[in-house]
């Protein structure tokens, strides 16, 4: 599964996308995130207040307690400021 | 309806996409133009710069979807968004929506409609250069509320 982040998340985990194989146990991006914040220093530090990081699945716009079976690309980054 | 969508680091010309939205057509009676600026300031205190990260490939989604949404809550004719990113100036422009319509009430209201959910839900993020370091801008909650008006307006014409 394909991981991207932008923004300070992309700054706090330290490089802006990576490939991994997420457990089977790992069922929603709520627990994605979870699961990433136990992965090291840096993760914890970008997931350290989950409920200001927004996630999209495909490219779209998810919510927290979206599963993401199937899913090929997962970003994660804050609130945006575009427009 | 006539959509043009595009993400750059160039500048644009908004007269030239104005124009191009009416031109020939004699159906166009309303054209609205919205330009978003790079201001000198930000809370307060002057900026060198702003530079804009986007997630290319769902910046110009989201966009798209949010294009298609006007053209189904409005009779549009024609609507253009153009979006620059990368390192952006005081003074510079930084975002282009413009509508066309037969009439003024659609062009105004998809105008303003696509700039609240620009704002809130296409994903770019500004970044703050000044003299003295460089922070990233955070999101307001004044954008989460404009862009929540026209859901909540869409539950009230609904009643």
């Amino acid at each position: 599964m394909k991981l991207r982040y932008f923004a300070w998340v992309r700054e706090r985990v330290g490089k802006p996308e990576e490939d991994l194989d997420v457990p089977a146990d790992v069922k929603t991006i709520a627990e994605l995130m979870g699961w990433l914040a136990g992965r090291g220093e840096e993760y914890a530090y970008a997931f350290d207040n989950p409920k200001v990081i927004r996630a999209a699945v495909d490219r779209t716009h998810v919510k927290p307690e979206t599963t993401i079976a199937g899913a090929r690309e997962i970003a994660f980054f804050p609130p945006m400021t575009g427009g | 309806m006539i959509t043009t969508i595009r993400l750059q680091r160039e500048p644009f010309d908004a007269a030239a996409e104005s124009a191009r939205l009416s031109k020939g057509r004699s159906d166009v009676g309303a054209v609205v133009t919205f330009t978003g600026i790079c201001r000198g300031d930000e809370a307060g205190a002057p900026i060198a710069a702003l530079t804009l990260e986007h997630y290319p490939g769902m910046a110009e989604a989201e966009i798209e979807r949010h294009v298609a949404e006007a053209g189904q809550r409005w009779p549009l004719l024609g609507a253009t968004v153009i979006h620059r990113y990368g390192r952006i100036g005081p003074g510079e422009d930084i975002v282009l929506v413009v509508t066309a319509s037969s009439h003024r009430q659609a062009a105004f209201a998809a105008a303003e409609f696509l700039m609240d959910y620009l704002k809130t839900r296409a994903p770019f993020w500004k970044q703050v250069e000044r003299a003295d370091g460089t922070n990233w801008v955070e999101a307001k909650g004044s954008d989460d509320a404009a862009a929540d008006r026209w859901t909540r307006r869409d539950r009230e014409a609904a009643e």
